[in-house]
């Protein structure tokens, strides 16, 4: 065990350096660009090298690279233009905000899946089983950006019942998060409870299962003990892999409800070309995509004793 | 069960129908979003860009009394004709960018599991690089830095996509490899192209087709985004998820203008699933 | 009369598939009294697993009983409640499967899985029922029943595996276990020690038993009374002694005729395999089942109506309407020949050695230059093959049999020592390397019947696409080559067109044999070639590659575990243990004696037909881990004759005898001979 966390630390600190040399060779490889990005269009050729000059950006590639690592480490990601702060001080309350938003949805789809999924899988062709497979195949069918514009069409503009924007200029209000938790919701539920059937469904029919029922062992038995924890490895690893994810779906949602969160910043960043708040945005969420990844390896490991033991 | 096969009868859409309807009913759908792309200009009443009534709801007529079924957006233009020839872009895009990422991901993937030692090391560890970044920010990075065009696109897709391909590939291949038909190929001397393209490559159609159905679905979703989020196929050529873009901030009191492409883009989508769907349960079930 | 414990009436049961209902069995009847062991034999398809769920009212999925009665101690087992059922399933009847590592939970312990069938049937809970459990792991002899207790299921070896199940099922003490292929997967001398255990276990708890497997051999060693299936139904059902030694259903006949009879060679006993192949259930014939294969058939009587289950007075029973008239004699098999004359040495292996590598668990495995683990699969082996003469490989799983034959054919490369073919040494040539004229000259058969053709071409495309590789032929000269070989494997041409899913796995079998003889190779391997096929078509492939090597003048190396197979095909033998040669001379040597030790371990534990001293099965233990090799002779940790620490300290020295006879041990043969004789006698 203490040999696969340790493969794993050290496979992700590998992609960490990787993906880092890469966005610097993306991000950092032209000054000129950089310069451009950070003094704004209309600055002039002086004041770009003076500034490219006063940065050490005619320092040698590899100085170059190990100070932008530095910087990335301590946190000192540089100024944002759109803002006129510093990068951290920005990002911190939309991380914070995209959180919420991340927690609530979570809080919401982990049960709901896993319990619809166990359900459908634990008989296999059974109406509810049907019902439930038509149901989250349509859902998944709707990209977040479609389910947005439909349901504010109907609870917004149709029913008037919610918000359409939550901007939450007034303050925190949860009825705003009611509409981005929902097309987030709608989008992925239905993905996680095919995952969750499948795998049920396969536990099902395997030998083991075969067995506890040819011991005479009660059918809340065999569920509880012998199906459950053996279903629920493969969505366990797919809910953390869904943060990944989850950021596509989050920035649509943000752009949407106009949502002050992690997402619609990473957007902003790019669209206006504020080239340190990017690479602020972007090393972050490699972050928290590799960070998920790790922690899902790990846990299947730990939930998986074959695992454990055999690597 | 030797025989199942040989004896069976032909497949029939009625016998397909009483197999899988979920198949034929996806089939339906993109055989109809097919039809429409093809045949746009008789079927659309409006030429995609032409400026009629702005703003007319659904039903309204032009002042030459010719009816906009789905009425016209912001500057004017066809709602329906529009989603007709937006059909077009992106049945052109969604399958190109899939099979680019896929020539690229099967090509890898045949590589790494056939070579395996430190072809396969190196290979994977280029796709974990790559599966590192979310999807959406390796959209917005490459965007942001190449520009939106519908070649950027399949650029971007084939890079974002191509690392899943080639693992699914790989995985495959590291079974099928230690088939005996492999070696018996090694055997008689054939090329490793040989045996990974004729030999290997066609026993993995099977998972590989369900999930180029699987990802044809996520494609056209990714270029719906792109273009919801301003990032995709540049104006004015008609796509889905620009319409919806750029009719959002209507869409409170105009909710026509955004909601009809939805519907078109969902429904493809659906299509799509639908078909990875039945595959699967086709090939369940014998 | 004692009620009898179980009743089948008339028991039908089918599965429903795409093309209807498909009966699997049809109209069984039997019995099993008290205390009693019934073996249910037959060969894969003849509905005899079916059985066994049937009786346990569990027909996953598409099954379905559709006539017929289960009675369990006289009670209509589909009258019974739920709860009643799950009552029997585990208490009353327990089922042990085949493939026990799939039949046990891999995410929860050893002892959580036992002690849960106390838990329902006795109500017993905490450290009594762990007690219990461990008692009877112990009784099912396992070596460490508290580390096994604390165990995961992939912790433990195979053989622990199936003993573990077969406890499980005993915990409860049932009145009827069923036994679904228990030891299929397993070791010979791992079968054999885990069908002793069945064999007393059942004796010491009176328990009755119906055991299921293709392997009459391995049934007649634990059951009173044999029922042999064939298409769905049973065909003659009596005495273990009278249907081996009188059976009189042909294909009660055909099956003992199939197999090599212990102490008999190809020349004093040549196989008679069964012609034809298992029709599938919607090919089942109008009359007889059994008539398109049946020697005996007269058409007009057996075509007619299907024939009915006949008491024949001696308390069996038999399905044939010629039952009276037909003789005792046996089937007689195609006359053998005496071996070929060798012509000089084909495959020279001389101290060939090959060792793989991998990374050493634990955290000490991720340290950059840490020294990989050596698993030394083939040890310095050194023996010759000859020409136009067929040499076998024996030993059991993981004993480098295998390594070997991947690297003579290049698919693998040696770590050391060499393999000389035509003058060249082959041991560090892979296939990449190897001139069109080498290929051409070494190819294979292989084990696997569904993996050994390309699922995606016709077969008869495969086969021409060696002719065209090896032999540079033309299109119309490979077309013609095909259709060669197919008469020379008595196939159809037809078949060619097929693909190999619609072939049979004998079918598919004798393509691949061709497939090897496309180039007419000198020297061709076939590892394990018939393992994988039913007992009756066996025969016929193992007669048609004797048959197409002595045609070709081929030198044949023969990769098995089967020592019968062996003593039946082959005219030298080299046997293994652990990557090392044990024993090596010509068949009659290795066969009668004196043997090495280990050979002897293997013989004994050989299921035969006609074993009489029946349960005196061999030694506990299994192969140590080839990851740890035990010191000195590899053979130590099991040998019944060890002499003392010589053997734990010092590799055993290579004795040989004139006549070729060789052997690694350190008893010396005269006494080896002396010991065992002493023992036979």
């Amino acid at each position: 065990m203490a040999r696969l966390i340790a493969q794993r630390l050290f496979n992700s600190a590998v992609s960490i350096a990787l993906v880092s040399i890469v966005l610097f060779l993306i991000f950092e490889i032209s000054p000129e660009t950089v310069a451009a990005d950070a003094l704004g269009q209309y600055s002039t050729r002086e004041q770009r090298d003076l500034w490219l000059a006063a940065n050490g950006y005619f320092e040698p590639l590899h100085v170059r690279f190990l100070d932008w690592a530095r910087r990335c480490l301590t946190g000192e990601f540089g100024n944002s233009r759109l803002y006129n702060a510093p990068v951290s001080t920005v990002l911190g309350p939309r991380l914070a905000a995209s959180g919420i938003l991340a927690a609530c949805f979570f809080a919401i789809l982990i049960p709901l899946s896993l319990s619809l999924g166990v359900f459908a899988g634990m008989k296999e062709g059974s109406k509810l089983d049907r019902g439930i497979s038509l149901l989250s195949i349509l859902t998944t069918s709707v990209p977040p950006f479609a389910s947005a514009v439909l349901l504010a069409a109907i609870f917004v503009f149709g029913l008037g019942l919610l918000p359409g924007t939550s901007s939450m200029i007034d303050g925190f209000r949860w009825k705003e998060l009611v509409m981005p938790v929902a097309v987030l919701l709608l989008y992925d539920f239905g993905y996680l409870t095919r995952i969750t059937r499948a795998s049920m469904a396969d536990v099902m029919q395997t030998a083991y299962i075969r067995t506890a029922a040819l011991k005479g062992l009660p059918d809340w038995w065999i569920i509880l003990r012998h199906a459950l924890r053996n279903a629920l490895i493969p969505p366990f690893t797919v809910i953390m892999l869904q943060i990944n994810w989850l950021i596509g779906g989050v920035v649509v949602v943000e752009f949407f409800f106009a949502y002050k969160g992690f997402g619609s910043l990473i957007l902003e960043a790019s669209l206006t070309h504020d080239l340190f708040l990017l690479q602020a945005c972007t090393a972050v969420s490699v972050l928290i995509a590799v960070g998920t990844q790790t922690i899902a390896d790990i846990g299947y490991g730990l939930l998986n004793p074959r695992i454990r033991v055999a690597r | 069960m030797t025989d199942v096969a040989a004896t069976q009868k032909k497949v029939t859409l009625l016998s397909l129908l009483r197999e899988s309807p979920i198949l034929v009913a996806g089939l339906s759908i993109l055989g109809f979003w097919m039809l429409v792309a093809i045949f746009a200009p008789l079927i659309a009443p409006f030429g995609p860009n032409q400026n009629l009534v702005p703003m007319a709801p659904p039903g309204s007529r032009t002042p030459d009394g010719r009816l906009m079924l789905l009425g016209a957006d912001h500057l004017g233009r066809d709602v329906l004709s529009r989603i007709i020839y937006g059909g077009r872009t992106v049945l052109t895009y969604a399958p190109l960018a899939t099979l680019c990422a896929y020539s690229v991901g099967v090509t890898l993937g045949l590589i790494a599991g056939y070579k395996g030692k430190w072809v396969d090391e190196l290979l994977s560890r280029f796709a974990d690089l790559v599966l590192a970044f979310p999807v959406i920010v390796l959209y917005i990075v490459i965007i942001q830095k190449f520009g939106a065009s519908g070649l950027n696109i399949l650029v971007a897709v084939t890079l974002a996509s191509s690392p899943g391909i080639m693992r699914l590939v790989r995985g495959v291949v590291l079974d099928l490899r230690t088939r005996a038909y492999v070696s018996a190929a090694q055997m008689r001397g054939e090329s490793t192209f040989y045996v990974m393209f004729v030999e290997i490559l066609p026993n993995a159609r099977g998972p590989l087709i369900v999930d180029a159905c699987l990802r044809l679905g996520y494609v056209t979703i990714t270029i719906g985004t792109l273009g919801f989020l301003g990032l995709g196929i540049p104006p004015p050529t008609p796509d889905w998820g620009s319409m919806i873009n750029e009719s959002r901030h209507f869409a409170m009191v105009f909710p026509h203008m955004a909601v009809f492409p939805c519907l078109a883009v969902s429904s493809l989508v659906l299509a799509f699933n639908l078909i990875a769907d039945g595959l699967r349960e086709l090939s369940l079930a014998d | 009369m004692t009620q009898p414990l179980l009743e089948l009436d008339r028991l039908s049961i089918s599965y429903r598939t795409r093309r209807g209902a498909v009966p699997a069995v049809v109209d069984v009847s039997l019995s099993l009294n008290p205390g009693e062991s019934l073996g249910l034999v037959g060969e894969s398809g003849c509905g005899k697993s079916t059985i066994a769920f049937g009786i346990m009212r569990w027909l996953a999925g598409r099954g379905q009983i559709v006539g017929g009665r289960v009675l369990f101690e006289g009670r209509d087992m589909a009258t019974m409640s739920p709860a009643e059922l799950r009552h029997v399933r585990g208490k009353r009847i327990a089922m042990v499967f085949q493939e026990a590592m799939s039949a046990l939970n891999p995410c929860l312990t050893i002892g959580a899985q036992l002690t849960e069938v106390l838990r329902f049937h006795e109500d017993v809970v905490g450290p009594e029922a762990e007690r219990r459990a461990k008692t009877m792991l112990s009784e099912v002899r396992i070596p460490d029943p508290d580390r096994v207790y604390r165990a995961f299921p992939h912790e433990i070896s195979g053989g622990q595996q199936q003993r573990v199940v077969i406890a499980m099922a005993l915990l409860a003490n049932p009145a009827l276990l069923l036994l679904d292929e228990p030891t299929t997967g397993l070791d010979v001398t791992v079968e054999a020690s885990v069908v002793k255990l069945i064999a007393e276990v059942s004796r010491r708890f009176g328990t009755s038993l119906l055991y299921i497997s293709h392997n009459l051999a391995l049934i007649s060693r634990v059951c009173e009374r044999i029922a042999v299936m064939y298409a769905g139904e049973i065909v003659e059902e009596g005495p273990t002694r009278r249907i081996l030694t009188a059976p009189i259903h042909p294909y009660t006949r055909g099956l003992i005729a199939c197999l090599p009879e212990s102490g008999a060679d190809k020349v004093a006993r040549p196989l008679a395999p069964i012609p034809g192949q298992i029709p599938a259930p919607w090919e089942r014939p109008a009359g007889c089942f059994f008539m398109p294969r049946c020697a005996y058939a007269v058409p007009g009587r057996c075509d007619v109506a299907h024939p009915p289950l006949i008491d024949d007075g001696t308390g069996a029973q038999v399905r044939c309407v010629r039952a009276d008239e037909i003789g005792p004699e046996r089937v007689a098999g195609v006359a053998g020949q005496p071996p070929a004359a060798a012509e000089g040495i084909s495959v020279a292996v001389d101290n060939l050695s090959k060792d793989y590598k991998i990374t050493p668990p634990g955290l000490r495995g991720l340290l950059p230059f840490a020294e990989p683990l050596r698993i030394r699969a083939n040890d310095h082996l050194t023996f010759n093959a000859e020409a136009g003469r067929t040499l076998a490989i024996v030993g059991e799983s993981g004993c480098g049999k295998s390594t070997f034959a991947r690297i003579l054919t290049g698919l693998e490369r040696a770590t050391g020592g060499k393999v000389e073919v035509a003058g060249a040494d082959l041991g560090q040539l892979s296939v990449i390397d190897r001139s069109r004229d080498q290929l051409r000259a070494l190819q294979m058969v292989f084990q696997n019947p569904d993996e050994t053709l390309n699922p995606s071409y016709k077969v008869g495309r495969q086969i021409a696409r060696v002719a065209k590789r090896l032999l540079s032929l033309g299109r119309k000269e490979r077309a013609q080559r095909v259709q060669d070989l197919f008469a020379e494997i008595r196939l159809p041409p037809g078949i060619a067109d097929r693909k190999p899913r619609h072939l049979s796995g004998g079918q598919k079998q004798r393509i691949a044999i061709a497939r090897a003889f496309v180039g007419r190779p000198d020297i061709v391997v076939a590892d394990e070639p018939v393992s994988a096929l039913d007992v009756s078509v066996r025969a016929a492939v193992t007669q048609l590659l004797m048959e197409i090597q002595r045609a070709h003048g081929t030198t044949l190396i023969l990769i098995s575990h089967d020592l019968a197979l062996v003593r039946y095909v082959a005219d030298t033998v080299v046997v293994m243990y652990l990557g090392q040669v044990m024993e090596a001379g010509s068949t009659n040597q290795v066969f009668s004696g004196p043997h090495h030790p280990y050979t002897e371990l293997l013989l004994k534990a050989q299921p035969k037909l006609d074993n009489d001293q029946g349960l005196d099965a061999p030694v506990e233990g299994e192969t140590p881990s080839p990851l740890d090799p035990p010191k000195g002779c590899p053979f130590h940790t099991r040998c019944p004759r060890k002499v003392g620490t010589i053997c734990e300290a010092a590799r055993p020295p290579e004795q040989v005898t004139p006549a070729g006879h060789r052997m690694a041990c350190h008893i010396p043969m005269a006494d080896l001979a002396r010991v065992q004789e002493k023992e036979l006698t």
